[in-house]
């Protein structure tokens, strides 16, 4: 084989950066992440993003040549590096010019010139120059990082990334940082501004974060081995401490963060619900459901009809009661579910489940069934979650009343409250939370008990598993059965929380989403749904300015995730254990 | 009363008629071998005994008792375990994890420490490895773990498919080993192979199956000196 010329990869590179860096210009990432600074007057989001492709374009160039060369040919790496941004700078400063001379709207509707203007940094076509240079500005510091010592690249790694983080999040903090009074106010104004971060509050995060990342480096070992040396009462203490801390934020939060935050949270609540029954079914038995959303539609349905105050109200009975009911009947459609699929394996499962899904959704907005299920209006006025006493309905498009358990003054507290209705997601954020934590501690009770033993087994090898034992036929069942009671406790939530349920809300990519969170999170893990449903839901949720490029994102961090860590974010004790073993068995 | 009868089996895959009334017995303590080429239904006939596949016809009973009425599942607890072709251990677990599985139909705690120490002792090197994930194991220690497994459900009849399938020569020999020490501990063993010459050489009786049919059925060392069987499955012309 002819061995691989470094100038020849370096500009493979620039050109493949190249060609992302006009992608995301053309599609109008780099206009609407203009509006957003990462820290303000020095770099908007926007360039930081065209910034990142020449870095990163410099850094894989010269790591080639260093594979390519070997370390010692520093100035061959850094040219490569060079070359490589340059030539990704360059070929965006084509797009300009040809942008200049051709009209490109036609065809790509962000080719602006509110666009050329951003990338030429509002000085016109004269002032093209700047953009190879930039590249390849950018595209020496990513060959150069490649030099740095790992004590030193490391913090710096950390530095950057909690700028980004800080930057995107600057809204939200700034919010909740000003709701906590004037002094705090001074705080948040000081650190972040109104599209990202001030220069002040970028310089505070960064050599926060690098002080604290060189203490732990040369520090972490002594104080870790300090807590080992305590006495086993002390290491209890100091964990029962930890668990307080982290009940207290989490009563808190709501409180401190506000409706949007909280709404966020029990969003991602609600992920966790459903990505937990999923996991039962995918992860522990291995059985693909893509049409898992009914369940959690057939909960929030239950809840609907049976608390609504609207039109379609069957029941009027509070949401406490229609909880254990809502389940119940998701235990039974995933009883109904399972039991055609049985006999059915792997693909095809796929479909059938699929097929499932879709007909909830279209038989409950149908026409057909609208005096029942209320078409494409949907159920409305789904009762609130009361807590004390409620009075008895009156009649309909009037809520019930809800009195709280206690009103009064105790001590030198004035008008405290205890009880009411949970309207507001502050409030429902708290039935949410508790419902996850239960769920999970069902999860990992059923992985850890014989059932679960069998669904792994069946997982695994059916035919071997029936032949130990194992009755198919119930183990299966159970599994669909107890997954759909998770989902349809999720679903149950929903309804109360939003209020009004539509066929229209429950579709296909929610449970896309729920497959895609337990992946990324890792196959079988608990801990694995959180973390997957944080960050495949919540962080969305948050960066809802860039929500046009959602699922973009969604999609890129899907394939690096699959590509850079394909057992997850937060992988279960087997799925770790084969990485293993595969790294040992490849250095043999 | 045989311990194991099968009478006039008739068995489909769909529309293939893969056995065509077989009938065969083993009795308490024996090592049977059932050989035959590719497709002569072997690993069918065992299938069809641990209730995997139903037969559309024909009688199979343990002790006098019918075993055909039980689904695959609960065969087991009639003290029927079976090796599968290929080993079919759970990659995923781990070598302990995997002979736990194997005593999912015992409750008695007790004895699947007992059990699992007795496999230890038929095999010390599923003791080294007993953390390891089973898919990380060699092909002959999966087999062991495959054969340790079944042990685990303190089974009376084991049912063998093809162990010697895809092992070195020495290791086919330490398995033979051991099928051989099994039995002597009291359990009757039904042995599906290939290699027929292994087979004939530990087993008591012997079978030979050609396109779902039993055409011989006589003592091992009677098959080992029969002329078609020596030229068709032993490569003794």
């Amino acid at each position: 084989m002819k061995k691989e010329n470094f100038i020849w990869s370096a500009l493979k590179i620039g050109l493949t950066s190249g060609a992302i860096a006009i992608f995301i210009c053309l599609i109008g990432m780099v206009d609407v992440f203009s509006k957003r600074d990462v820290v303000e007057e020095v770099i908007t989001l926007g360039q930081f993003v065209l910034l990142a492709t020449s870095v990163m374009a410099g850094l894989l160039a010269s790591r080639r040549t260093v594979h390519l060369l070997g370390r010692e040919k520093w100035t061959a790496a850094l040219v490569s590096g060079l070359a490589a941004g340059f030539i990704s700078g360059g070929m965006v400063a084509l797009l300009v010019l040809l942008g200049d001379k051709v009209n490109l709207r036609a065809i790509f509707l962000n080719a602006s010139p509110v666009l050329y203007e951003l990338l030429t940094f509002g000085k016109g076509v004269g002032n093209i120059w700047v953009l190879p240079l930039m590249g390849a500005l950018g595209g020496l510091l990513g060959g150069a990082y490649l030099y740095l010592p790992g004590r030193i690249s490391h913090p710096v790694n950390r530095g950057l990334f909690i700028i980004v983080f800080m930057a995107l999040f600057a809204g939200l903090f700034r919010v909740i940082f000003i709701n906590q009074g004037p002094e705090m106010e001074k705080v948040a104004k000081y650190l972040f501004g109104q599209t990202g971060l001030t220069k002040a509050g970028a310089l505070i995060f960064f050599f926060g974060v690098i002080l604290i990342t060189v203490f732990w480096t040369y520090r972490g070992a002594a104080v870790r081995a300090g807590v080992a040396r305590l006495p086993k009462a002390g290491q209890v203490s100091l964990r029962v401490i930890a668990i307080a801390l982290i009940a207290i934020i989490a009563l808190a939060l709501p409180g401190v963060s506000g409706p949007f935050i909280s709404q966020v949270i029990v969003t991602v609540a609600l992920f966790i619900l459903m990505g937990l029954g999923l996991n039962i079914t995918l992860g522990f038995a291995g059985l693909l459901d893509l049409g898992f959303v009914a369940f959690y539609a057939i909960g929030a349905y239950t809840v609907g009809l049976l608390t609504s105050y609207g039109p379609f109200g069957l029941q009027h009975i509070s949401f406490w009661e229609a909880i254990p009911i809502a389940v119940l009947v998701s235990i039974a459609a995933g009883f109904t579910l399972g039991l055609p699929v049985l006999g059915v394996r792997g693909d095809y499962l796929a479909i059938a489940t699929l097929g499932f899904g879709e007909i909830v959704r279209l038989l409950a907005g149908s026409d057909f069934l609208s005096p029942y299920f209320g078409g494409p209006q949907g159920i409305i006025g789904i009762q609130k979650p009361c807590i004390g006493v409620l009075e008895p309905f009156v009649k309909m498009d009037v809520p019930r009343v809800c009195h709280p358990i206690w009103t009064g003054d105790f001590l030198f507290l004035k008008n405290i409250t205890i009880g009411g209705e949970l309207g507001t997601p502050q409030t429902i954020y708290f039935v949410a939370i508790a419902a996850a934590l239960l769920v999970a501690f069902v999860a990992w009770r059923l992985r850890e008990s014989r059932l679960g033993r069998a669904w792994m087994a069946i997982r695994e090898d059916e035919d071997v598993a029936e032949a130990l034992g194992i009755n198919l036929i119930q183990t299966k069942l159970l599994a669909y059965m107890l997954g759909a009671a998770m989902a349809g406790l999720g679903g149950a939530i929903f309804a109360t929380l939003i209020g009004s349920i539509f066929a229209s809300s429950m579709q296909l990519i929610v449970s896309i989403n729920v497959v895609a969170l337990i992946i990324v999170g890792g196959m079988g893990s608990i801990p694995g749904v959180i973390v997957g449903a944080i960050a495949l839901i919540g962080l969305p949720e948050l960066l809802r300015e860039i929500s046009e490029f959602r699922y973009l994102l969604y999609g890129a961090a899907l394939i690096a995730m699959m590509l850079a860590k394909p057992e997850g974010l937060w992988p279960s004790q087997a799925a770790k254990r084969e990485l293993h073993h595969e790294n040992t068995e490849a250095q043999l | 009363m045989s311990m194991l009868n099968v009478e006039n089996v008739h068995t489909f895959y769909g529309n293939i008629h893969a056995l065509k009334g077989i009938n065969l017995h083993i009795e308490q303590g024996e090592i049977v071998t059932l050989i035959g080429g590719n497709g002569a239904g072997k690993t069918t006939t065992l299938r069809t005994i641990s209730g995997l596949l139903k037969p559309s016809e024909g009688n199979i009973t343990l002790n006098g008792e019918d075993l055909i009425k039980y689904p695959a599942h609960e065969v087991v607890y009639k003290g029927v375990s079976m090796v599968p072709e290929g080993r079919g251990v759970f990659a995923r677990m781990s070598v302990t994890e995997n002979l736990e599985m194997g005593a999912y139909s015992q409750s008695d705690t007790g004895k699947l420490a007992r059990n699992m120490e007795r496999v230890f002792h038929l095999f010390p090197r599923l003791k080294e490895r007993r953390a390891q994930l089973a898919g990380t194991l060699s092909g002959g220690e999966q087999q062991m773990l495959a054969t340790g497994r079944a042990l685990m459900a303190e089974p009376k009849l084991l049912l063998m498919d093809e162990p010697s399938m895809g092992l070195a020569p020495v290791l086919v020999e330490l398995i033979f080993d051991i099928i051989q020490q099994i039995n002597n501990e009291g359990v009757t063993i039904l042995l599906v192979e290939q290699n027929a010459l292994m087979a004939l050489s530990i087993a008591h009786r012997g079978y030979v199956l050609q396109t779902g049919e039993i055409v011989l059925g006589d003592k091992a060392e009677q098959l080992r000196n029969d002329p078609t069987v020596q030229k068709a499955y032993l490569g003794i012309e």
